[in-house]
């Protein structure tokens, strides 16, 4: 058992490194395609002063001899400057703002999921009831309802007219949390709703709740007891999902109320052309996202040994 | 502890309706599939509604060339940022007034525009007529979901079913490169793609396909690896069948059903991703009107002019909430046992 369980972690570990491997490749390569030169003021250069800059950053050798010192610094953690910011670290950089985004996107995340499945297990309690309509009505507005639409709606409403929190910016503490969580967390909300709806009408239908039931528990316990127990545990494989969800939220929410995060950082370097900041957040984004796989996976084995470690999944 | 099943009060029992058996008429011919799923969609209220909605929609996305009053990209700068004004319309904010300096004011008398000549949506920054704008950013929206859609379906299949059928090392290794791929979030992606090939249609198109085949594939392979072992599988390869016929004629329509459910649910989520993009300010390029392009300068003047963020965005907000609807009574319909993801 112990022997599988290190076979399992140690190749998933592989997996995640070649992974990680393939997309520095696969950006590199997309990079050094890039049209344009990152210098904000290039059309004042000469020639000359292009060249001596190249030199300076050493972008004028060879693709393959570029790729192999990149590598190298990245397994040193060093991730080049920013080209946006002069001589800016670029692990500076990105670490000087990663734990706003982490701090957003978690609380939205636990915000998102808590709220999705009191929505999904009322629906699912109350089915084919008018609260049920209106729960269902919800998630699929959050579904449809893209986060951008959303979070200027939430600024408009709370900030601009009623005046109650503020419009961007990260400097009022939790205050100025609130409205971007809100707004990321519509879709894990909808997700998540869904989701526990459909799991506990499931469980709910099973013969040991029906059983439970004629023994005369109450309707709440057996719900949170008997019947959320066993619908919560299929929600982690949509954490995935969640997260990916969570990422691509973050570059347009954090961009619409100012927040100083991963994302904002992630849409001003594209526009600006800043290479090694915007390899260096794709790598990110990336590690995230197989860290998140790694987790659901071994988690999913702890909780479901049907699922044969190592095995074929059909 | 031991009930006498007689000393239990009548009041504690409750009926229990019948589970209806699904039964058929020996001799009646069943329903065929495709016919079957058509009678239980028109049964799905919600659906039915959404279905019409969505014809509707692309129906004017389509005749946009021709419903369109005034050419999308033509500017009118004397006619800059006039709000909405349709005929006939007295609520405020679609009757050509808005407020300047507190006082409620006609815009169009005070830019010369003539009585007869309204802007159903307002124009914007430019002077150009935002119904207009908004009709052929549909259509472009539309395109661009519709052929990612079919772009990701072939992929997908394709991917999926090679897999499958040819299962043992092939199929290993197919597999571990989705596995592989799947570690790249897709946003990224198609990011770094629009970077390097000039946004346009094509390019946005192709970045969301390449982005989002994966599920499919994984779905599809999921179905063969069921049906391949069904027995009229084995007696087509018995009488000599080849496997890509095997793999056309008998796997490929026994998932047809849910393979059109996942491409509808495709549809939304590309209409989502190039409006994205288009908000960022990496997906369509101006003066193209999409969805997102509107949505992009919308916000730009929202607090001063908000009927130019609000109304391409109710129009995405509905789009894709019909879109949703209707696949979701779509999967209901074509798969009934198939559960929610």
């Amino acid at each position: 058992m112990k022997k599988r369980w290190l076979r399992f972690i140690v190749q998933r570990l592989l997996y995640m490194a070649l992974t990680l491997w393939i997309i520095i490749t696969i950006t590199f390569l997309l990079m050094s395609f890039l049209p344009g030169t990152p210098y904000n003021n290039q059309d004042r250069l000469t020639a000359e002063q292009l060249q001596m800059l190249d030199q300076k950053y050493g972008l004028n050798q060879p693709l393959f001899r570029r790729y192999l010192t990149y590598l190298n610094n990245i397994l040193h953690g060093d991730f080049g400057i920013s080209l946006q910011f002069s001589d800016q670290k670029v692990t500076t950089l990105l670490g000087s703002r990663i734990g706003v985004s982490m701090q957003l996107g978690i609380q939205a995340a636990v915000f998102g999921t808590v709220v999705g499945v009191i929505l999904g297990t009322i629906s699912a309690m109350k089915h084919n009831t008018w609260i049920d309509t209106f729960c269902s009505l919800f998630a699929i507005l959050g579904r449809s309802a893209p986060n951008f639409v959303v979070a200027v709606l939430l600024q408009f409403v709370f900030a601009v007219s009623l005046k109650m929190l503020p419009i961007g910016l990260w400097e009022d503490g939790f205050q100025s949390t609130i409205l971007p969580t809100l707004a990321l967390s519509i879709s894990p909300m909808a997700d998540s709703a869904r989701f526990i709806r459909t799991e506990m009408l499931e469980v709910l239908s099973s013969d040991y709740i029906e059983f439970a039931r004629a023994k005369g528990m109450s309707e709440f316990h057996l719900v949170v007891f008997h019947g959320l127990r066993n619908a919560i545990i299929p929600l982690i494989t949509i954490l995935g999902p969640i997260t990916v969800s969570l990422m691509t939220g973050s570059l347009v929410v954090e961009n619409i109320f100012a927040v100083p995060g991963i994302g904002e950082q992630f849409t001003k370097s594209v526009l600006t052309n800043d290479y090694y900041t915007i390899m260096a957040m794709t790598i990110l984004f990336s590690a995230l996202l197989v860290v998140v796989i790694f987790i659901t996976d071994i988690l999913y084995q702890i909780i479901d040994p049907r699922v044969r470690i190592g095995g074929e999944k059909a | 502890m031991r009930v006498d099943p007689a000393t239990i009060p009548a009041s504690l029992f409750r009926f229990r309706p019948a589970q209806r058996e699904a039964e058929q008429d020996a001799g009646a011919a069943s329903p065929s599939f495709w016919k079957d799923a058509w009678l239980r969609l028109c049964r799905n209220r919600a659906a039915v509604v959404s279905m019409a909605l969505l014809l509707f929609i692309i129906a004017v996305a389509f005749l946009a060339p021709v419903l369109a009053p005034y050419d999308p990209n033509t500017q009118n700068i004397p006619r800059e940022n006039l709000p909405p004004r349709i005929p006939g319309i007295q609520i405020p904010g679609f009757n050509g007034y808005s407020s300047l300096a507190g006082k409620s004011v006609d815009r169009y008398a005070l830019a010369g525009v003539p009585d007869g000549v309204n802007y159903f949506f307002g124009t914007d920054e430019f002077g150009r007529d935002l119904f207009s704008r908004t009709l052929y950013g549909t259509r472009i929206s539309l395109v661009i979901a519709f052929v990612a859609a079919v772009l990701d379906l072939t992929i997908g299949v394709v991917y999926g079913l090679t897999s499958a059928m040819k299962g043992g090392r092939t199929d290993n290794i197919m597999q571990r490169l989705l596995e592989i791929l799947s570690g790249i979030p897709g946003l990224v992606l198609v990011v770094l793609m629009l970077l390097i090939f000039s946004p346009g249609l094509t390019s946005i198109i192709f970045a969301l396909a390449i982005s989002s085949w994966i599920p499919m594939a994984r779905m599809v392979r999921a179905q063969t690896l069921r049906i391949k072992n069904m027995e009229y599988v084995l007696a087509a390869r018995a009488l000599g069948t080849s496997e890509v016929r095997i793999a056309l004629s008998h796997v490929l329509p026994n998932i047809a059903g849910i393979v059109v459910v996942r491409t509808m649910f495709s549809i939304p989520a590309a209409i989502f991703f190039e409006t994205f993009l288009s908000f960022i300010g990496v997906g369509m390029k101006v003066p193209n009107a999409s969805l997102g392009t509107l949505l992009n300068s919308g916000y730009k003047v929202f607090r001063i002019y908000p009927y130019q963020m609000w109304i391409p965005a109710v129009v995405l907000c509905v789009i894709m909430l019909v879109f949703n609807l209707f696949a979701d009574g779509l999967r209901d319909a074509l798969d009934p046992r198939m559960k929610e993801e």
